[in-house]
């Protein structure tokens, strides 16, 4: 039996491998230790995992839904503007806390603990084009698990990005402000081709039958998702003769959303100091290791808690990165341990207000246009 | 057990097809959600995946018992007396469920009684308020009173008389021809349930009597390995009609006897018939859906030995984070490798990468 994972050894390595240059100056057994560390801290959460967590999801589940009946009930009268302001804020925030707070996080299996059918991994679909199914794959299972490693995680550049210095350039990576500034409006239906796996399947890794399959659950996902934006909706305010109002106060609330999601993700790895790392590196990678890789591999948006819910506790993208299934409310304080365990071993720990992360990972997208 | 279809409600099939309308016109508003999910805000019964019920009253039954009753939502079909449903709570934030006699008549509204004995009834008993929700599956079981009316004898102890008492409920007031005995076994007066209304039905329906034997006061159990106690508290017992419930070596000691009389006897067990798993030894893996079964030992996962087995197993990162492998159980335990926890009951779904066999498992996979 092949066990296909990154993770077999508890200790010990290949001899002569390098480290990432970040964690250079330690040795196995402090990365062993420090592995140890980071798993009773994930106990130590899970142990107290209870009541106050569900009732908090469930919270923001029905903040989340009594907004977005809000919303399209205001965007009924969208021909005046007060209502088109009020309907269009109330379903742009609907819908970033439905991706990111809630989908994210559940199609994550942060809340399988629960049990709840109406809360889980395996039930949940989100109001994003992509299929949940889909993005499970490559997110949950590949980009979580091959974080940053360079030809690995196609998450570094979603193969249309030039991202690392060791993705060799082409004329074609000129256009990657272009691109990016091009994929940030449309993000949901960027992600939604990147699932699908193109290259994957170019490149025989991936049956003509499944890539069918993958079509046809995205264009029965893409009919319900624009038939409730731009037809349904526009249609009820088509009583009040608020019709094309509507239509637009919906394309400009997925829009919104769009943008926001993508300047969150793009603060997840891109801002300088988060790492890559090359496939030599990570072989033979043990589990302290593979906890390494996540910290200085990803980067943190610091601010207030309205900012943390709003990008579905994404700001703690490091944290996520070492236990993507701990429920994201509980990323806060694991936080606050993470950090002294960086000070202490003396790792970076990458962070930074909103804007002057995205400055940053903007800075990456126009420096590795040229070669 | 075996699966009765609900007869249809045609009260309101000619609202019906309106109805279907409407709820597909707003799902065009709601998708990827159900109408229902909206709905919920208001009503705490709506839901398109969970049947779920509304508790309506707390009543006290003894120290450590309550009856619990409750207004089921759409989807719920009527009991017959006997008949049990699973029950889900929330506990700790964590759904939890078991199964429990409905201890109402059939055709009055559903309630389960519930004596404080393990972690699940005790939250129920000690932590149930009415306006709470409870997360229900309909009613089934094949504990239900014969089709033709006989003379009946009912044989119960401790909380084994739940179903009894739906039996009783719905029979002895209604049916002047009623021929029932029943002989209860529990500690004490103070510590048997439904006991002033049983005195009230036998004083007031002939058909109807009553042996109460209360442990305590006679300081030894009722004796199912002779015929003496059963000769004397029901004499006719061999031309009638055997119920029994309560606990298991209760019911084994009655078996037997009616076995050795050749006399025919229906028993209602609490406990699940597969028995938990020893500890973590590995065990027989049976994939229900797939039709396979292996045997794995302590070291294999359950994911890796349904790949073994050449299954199509749902699998992903295969260290227990990302939760592609989760797979709903149907019998048995598992242990977490992770902290060597045996845990698992029907329903629960596990994470198959990270999960051994603890004893016999079975997998909806």
């Amino acid at each position: 039996m092949t066990v296909i994972t990154p993770f077999l050894l508890d200790q010990g390595r290949p001899a002569g491998r390098a480290k990432p240059s970040a964690a250079a100056h330690l040795t196995d057994a402090q990365i062993e230790e420090l592995g140890r560390e980071l798993d009773a801290l994930r106990e130590s959460v899970i142990a107290t995992r209870g009541a106050k967590d569900a009732a908090y999801i469930r919270r923001v589940i029905a903040t989340q839904r009594s907004l977005e009946l809000a919303g399209r009930a205001a965007l009924l009268f969208a021909k005046h503007k007060p209502a088109w302001i009020a309907g269009t804020g109330m379903l742009t925030v609907a819908k970033i806390l439905e991706n990111m707070e809630i989908g994210h996080n559940v199609l994550h299996g942060q809340w399988d603990w629960m049990r709840d059918p109406d809360i889980h991994s395996t039930t949940w679909e989100w109001d994003f084009v992509s299929p949940a199914k889909a993005w499970q794959h490559t997110h949950n299972d590949l980009h979580h698990t091959w974080t940053n490693v360079v030809g690995k995680d196609r998450d570094v550049g979603y193969t249309i990005l030039r991202m690392d210095e060791d993705q060799e350039w082409t004329p074609r990576n000129l256009g990657n402000p272009l691109y990016n500034a091009l994929l940030a409006p449309v993000f949901e239906w960027g992600i939604a081709i990147y699932d699908l796996e193109l290259d994957e399947y170019r490149e025989g890794r991936k049956t003509k039958a499944e890539l069918h399959r993958a079509l046809k659950n995205l264009g029965a996902k893409f009919v319900k998702q624009a038939a409730k934006d731009y037809v349904a909706t526009p249609a009820a305010a088509a009583v009040t003769g608020s019709a094309k109002q509507a239509l637009a106060a919906t394309l400009t609330a997925n829009a919104a959303r769009n943008i926001w999601a993508h300047a969150v993700i793009f603060c997840g790895h891109f801002p300088a100091g988060a790492d890559t790392f090359t496939e030599e590196q990570i072989e033979g990678e043990t589990r302290g290791d593979w906890y390494v890789r996540q910290m200085i591999g990803s980067a943190n948006i610091s601010g207030s808690r309205l900012m943390h819910l709003m990008t579905g506790n994404l700001s703690f993208q490091i944290e996520h990165h070492l236990f993507p299934d701990l429920p994201s409310n509980r990323y806060a304080e694991v936080a606050v341990k993470v950090r002294e365990i960086c000070e202490r071993y003396e790792l970076p720990y990458t962070t930074g207000p909103l804007p002057k992360q995205v400055a940053s990972a903007w800075a990456k997208v126009f420096r590795l246009a040229l070669p | 057990m075996t699966g009765r279809e609900p007869a249809p409600d045609l009260r309101h099939s000619y609202y019906v097809p309106s109805i279907r309308l409407l709820s597909r016109l707003a799902s065009a508003f709601t998708t990827p959600r159900s109408p229902e999910d909206f709905l919920r805000l208001v009503d705490p019964l709506a839901s398109a995946r969970q049947l779920r019920g509304l508790v309506t009253s707390v009543v006290p039954e003894t120290a450590d018992s309550v009856t619990i009753r409750f207004r089921p939502g759409k989807g719920w079909n009527a009991h017959e007396a006997g008949q049990w449903a699973r029950i889900g709570v929330e506990i700790d934030g964590v759904r939890h469920w078991r199964s429990y006699s409905l201890s109402t008549g059939a055709g009055q509204d559903p309630a389960i009684t519930v004596t404080a004995m393990g972690k699940v009834s005790t939250a129920l008993v000690r932590g149930t308020r009415p306006g709470d929700v409870l997360f229900l599956a309909p009613p089934e079981g094949d504990f239900v009173l014969p089709e033709h009316p006989r003379p009946l004898l009912m044989l119960t102890a401790g909380s084994g008389l739940t179903p009894v008492m739906s039996m009783i409920r719905t029979l002895v007031p209604r049916r002047p021809d009623a021929d029932l005995v029943l002989v209860h076994s529990s500690r004490s007066p103070e510590d048997s349930l439904f006991r002033e209304e049983l005195l009230e039905l036998a004083d007031q329906f002939p058909g109807f009597r009553l042996v109460q034997w209360f442990t305590g006061e006679r300081d030894r159990r009722i004796d199912l390995t002779g015929t003496s106690d059963l000769d004397t508290a029901c004499p006719d017992w061999r031309d009638r009609a055997a119920y029994a419930c309560g606990p298991a070596d209760f019911l084994d000691a009655a078996e037997s006897l009616w076995q050795r009389e050749e006399s025919e006897l229906r028993v209602e067990r609490f406990a699940a018939v597969v028995a938990p798993g020893s500890g973590g030894e590995g065990g027989r893996v049976t994939f229900e859906k797939s039709d396979k079964e292996v045997e794995a030992d302590s070291a294999t996962t359950l994911l890796a030995a349904g790949e073994d087995a050449g299954l199509m197993m749902r699998s992903g990162c295969r260290m227990g984070i990302c939760h592609a492998c989760v797979t709903p159980l149907l019998s048995g335990q598992v242990r977490d490798t992770r902290t060597g926890e045996v845990h698992g009951e029907p329903g629960h779904l596990v994470q198959t990468c990270v999960s051994t066999a603890a004893g016999p498992v079975s997998l909806d996979a």
